[in-house]
């Protein structure tokens, strides 16, 4: 089938202002839309320039809005939107173009870094593993599957009006250490996100969840984030 | 722009961020190069498992899982560096659940373990569950882990920052040239130490479940400056790959109770290994597979199917969500009613850049090591996979020699002296890139592309003299093509495709090592499959290759004899 793929470009050292460019491409209903920008790059404009690696929805590099929602570029076959031919790429919004569909990821990465995303128990450890729940290890089984793509934050209309905001991504990191048994900074972490430029800047939009490559319940983990911080009265 | 630090690690997957731990908090100043976010690494994409004979399921021991890798690696694995290796395992799975690692859990709460190839209890007598793992993500958690571990430790990490050669200066390996991808700047990296934790080269292949990234840069840096490559020819091909993507489904759907099936409906493993059937080493199932299909009994378009709907929705959803999610994205098949197409995809390179058991990276049969230079996970051949990997002792070689190669810099880096840089170190990269902006020939991509033919049509996984002799002299012709290689980007803001065709380079070199093993070795030895060879041949191959590169003449290969200690080559079946 021929698709048209209207791509976003913006290059900093050519262009004042971003603008649309449209390929042709011919691909396979089964071909996913990095299979098509890759089909663009190598055949027709090897100067369209986006982030990938794996292709396989599990390195989270190619987060991309595809016809006006975010998602991976390497998840979304070209069959899974009812025929349509016509697509239309752009970058990330809320963060910086540094080139085509490439944002600048440092605020993503700085408020991540910020919620202390490494695991702390200070306690001496036994000599074999620390017995966890099977139950207790569930509860954060899916905050565990996050790749740190970007597309939640980077949905998220809070976050558009004001990027001071954490973003979900960076919550629900929080939350997956909060809620890890094993994990003894509760107290540091629930301080960070404790703010108004933390948890309460989240309205429940429901966006996160909406585009999450890993369907994961981004919004409840929010919430029950919300609920104790309220209850441990910090 | 000119950087300083003690020790650059390049490379910020498992083996590159186990190793930055080690160093953190030693007073070494460590700074990690990764060419992604580090989190992007491909460690990432391990899915099934990391083993250990812990013992938390059923009765298991050090020595077996040794004895396994052994008789996985068809006696081709050091065996020195085996034994520290399954011995390790144990104190660093509960190390890495110390540092947070989110492992899947027994009822009592210890660490689950499932079932993997090739791995048995009391040296081959059945399948044991060894496998410690995240549901099917174990790669990603433990990634996720210690990148963290670093972040929380201080280390640096230049992000986005492409290495593209290493620096020496009389022998001496004194840092590193990197590309800083969001401004097209080139910048020297001086150090005491440099590891290499580059990954691997899967790209070199049409069919791989390896990432955009792996495409063997950091086999070609060393390999250019004069340092062999060791058992280049052991490719591994992951059974099961998802046909026409060959994204990786786990060997722990196996695990978990998966049959592969032929058209016929037949549990065709059975014919081939009758003892543990579908839980064969990957070498002796990429066999299978194809042998099944070239013999008419796989499914039209060459592929035959992995099976799991006898194991429950549940089950499978809960043990193995992730590669359940690839199937029904990406061929529109819930595995839970349905047999899931498959056929073998590029995974693994058992070869690499020869190294001791602490890393240090050494260029002979003698095992000279070459100062100023480390290695660990799959760039490194240390050797603990020989002729074939078996499955889950990827991810342990990651931590366990990521860890003792940055042990080892932490000892010696109190001796070492900083070697001053080269005059003008960035000079060879320089021309290079000048070269690629200046070339007026063929684009990078149809070279690549008939170089993944070449590889995956003659050098895969059964090959013989006349197509590995056509693929060698392919390869090289697809060299002087690329010396004339052009790109359409000449600008400097995150030129991918100026990286692209550079990493091309790379792959060339690599591909060429490859085959020119492959043609060289003349007999048939765990993933290496010759037709016209097809018996093992302990009396004239029972030794690692080592292949040096000669631009001009074309490899020059030569050998380095392998350490047994406990287990004596016996004929490999299960």
């Amino acid at each position: 089938m021929e698709v048209s793929f209207e791509i976003l470009r913006f290059d900093p050292s050519r262009d004042s202002s971003p603008r649309y460019q449209t390929y042709r491409v011919e691909a396979e209903p089964n071909s996913r839309i990095l299979d098509v920008l890759n089909t663009i790059k190598w055949e027709q404009d090897g100067t369209l320039t986006y982030r990938r690696s794996c292709a396989h929805g599990v390195c989270g590099s190619d987060a991309v809005v595809i016809n006006g929602k975010n998602g991976l570029a390497c998840q979304q076959l070209l069959k899974n939107y009812g025929g349509r031919t016509r697509f239309r790429i752009e970058p990330l919004p809320a963060f910086r173009v540094i080139k085509d569909l490439v944002v600048d990821m440092e605020p993503f990465f700085r408020h991540y870094e910020r919620i202390k995303p490494y695991f702390v128990n200070e306690k001496p450890p036994p000599e074999t593993e620390r017995l966890q729940d099977p139950v207790d290890r569930e509860a954060i089984d899916d905050a565990t599957k996050c790749i740190l793509c970007g597309a939640c934050t980077g949905s998220c209309p809070s976050f558009w009006s004001n990027q001071q905001y954490l973003g979900p991504a960076a919550l629900l990191k929080a939350f997956r250490f909060v809620f890890d048994t094993r994990d003894t900074a509760t107290d540091e972490r629930l301080k960070v996100v404790n703010d108004q430029d933390g948890l309460w800047r989240c309205h429940t939009i429901f966006n996160c969840n909406a585009c999450c490559p890993k369907e994961i319940d981004i919004t409840d983990a929010i919430s029950r984030l919300k609920v104790l911080a309220v209850q441990t009265r910090l | 722009m000119i950087f300083k630090h003690d020790v650059l690690i390049i490379g910020g997957g498992l083996a590159g961020s186990r190793a930055a731990i080690e160093m953190a908090g030693s007073g070494a100043d460590v700074a990690v190069l990764t060419k992604v976010y580090a989190t992007r690494s491909h460690s990432c994409a391990a899915q099934g498992g990391i083993s250990a004979a812990l013992g938390n399921r059923e009765e298991d021991n050090w020595l077996w899982h040794a004895f396994d890798t052994v008789k996985g690696s068809d006696y081709l694995g050091d065996q020195d560096a085996i034994e520290v290796m399954c011995h390790d395992a144990i104190r660093t799975i509960y190390e890495l659940e110390h540092m947070g690692v989110p492992f899947s859990r027994t009822e009592e709460g210890r660490i689950d373990q499932r079932p993997f190839g090739g791995h048995t209890r009391n040296f081959g007598e059945r399948a044991v569950r060894r496998a410690c793992y995240a549901a099917d993500r174990t790669g990603h958690v433990m990634l996720h882990t210690l990148v963290e571990g670093c972040i929380g430790r201080g280390v640096r990490f230049y992000h986005e920052f492409q290495v593209l050669d290493l620096v020496f200066n009389d022998g001496v390996c004194c840092g590193v040239v990197a590309y800083e991808i969001k401004t097209g700047r080139l910048h020297t990296f001086h150090a005491r130490a440099v590891l290499l934790a580059t990954g691997g080269y899967g790209k070199a292949f049409r069919v791989t479940s390896n990432g955009m990234a792996n495409t063997g840069d950091g086999f070609a840096w060393p390999y250019r400056h004069g340092i062999p490559l060791e058992d280049m020819e052991f490719v591994q091909f992951h059974p099961t790959g998802i046909h026409g993507f060959g994204i990786l489904l786990s060997e722990a759907a196996r695990g978990e109770g998966g049959i592969l099936r032929n058209k016929d409906g037949e549990r065709f493993m059975e014919r081939y290994a009758p003892t543990v059937k579908d839980l064969a080493p990957r070498d002796m199932v990429s066999r299978a597979i194809r042998t099944e299909i070239k013999e008419g009994r796989g499914f039209p378009g060459e592929y035959v199917v992995l099976d799991l709907t006898h194991l429950g929705k549940d089950h499978i959803e809960s043990k193995l969500p992730d590669i359940t999610s690839f199937c029904r994205i990406y061929m529109g098949i819930d595995p839970v009613e349905k047999p899931v197409p498959i056929h073998p995809t590029a995974h693994y390179a058992m070869g690499g850049v020869p190294t001791d058991i602490d890393g240090r990276v050494v260029k002979d049969a003698a095992n000279t090591p070459v100062p100023g230079l480390w290695a660990a996970g799959e760039v490194a051949c240390v050797s603990v996979h020989g002729a074939n990997r078996l499955g889950t002792n990827s991810l342990l070689d990651t931590v366990v020699f990521g860890r003792r190669g940055g042990k080892s810099i932490k000892q010696t880096l109190p001796g070492l002296e900083w070697t001053p840089l080269p005059e003008d170190p960035e000079a060879t990269v320089r021309d290079h890139i000048a070269r690629v902006k200046a070339g007026t020939g063929e684009l990078a991509a149809p070279i690549r592309k008939e170089l993944g033919e070449t590889m995956m049509n003659d050098c895969s996984v059964y090959r013989d003299e006349a197509g590995l002799t056509a693929c060698v002299a392919k390869v090289r012709e697809l060299r002087e093509r690329y010396r004339s290689v052009r790109v359409s980007d000449k600008g400097d803001v995150f030129n991918t495709d100026l990286l692209e065709a550079i990493e091309l380079g790379s792959l060339i070199d690599v591909a060429e090592g490859i085959a020119t093993a492959a043609l060289h070795r003349t007999e048939s030895r765990g993933a290496h499959s010759r037709m016209d060879h097809p018996d093992r041949d302990d009396t004239n191959w029972l030794k690692h290759s080592l292949v040096w590169r000669d631009e001009d003449r074309g490899c020059r290969v030569g050998d380095k004899p392998v350490t047994i200690t406990r287990f004596q080559p016996k004929p490999r079946s299960y």
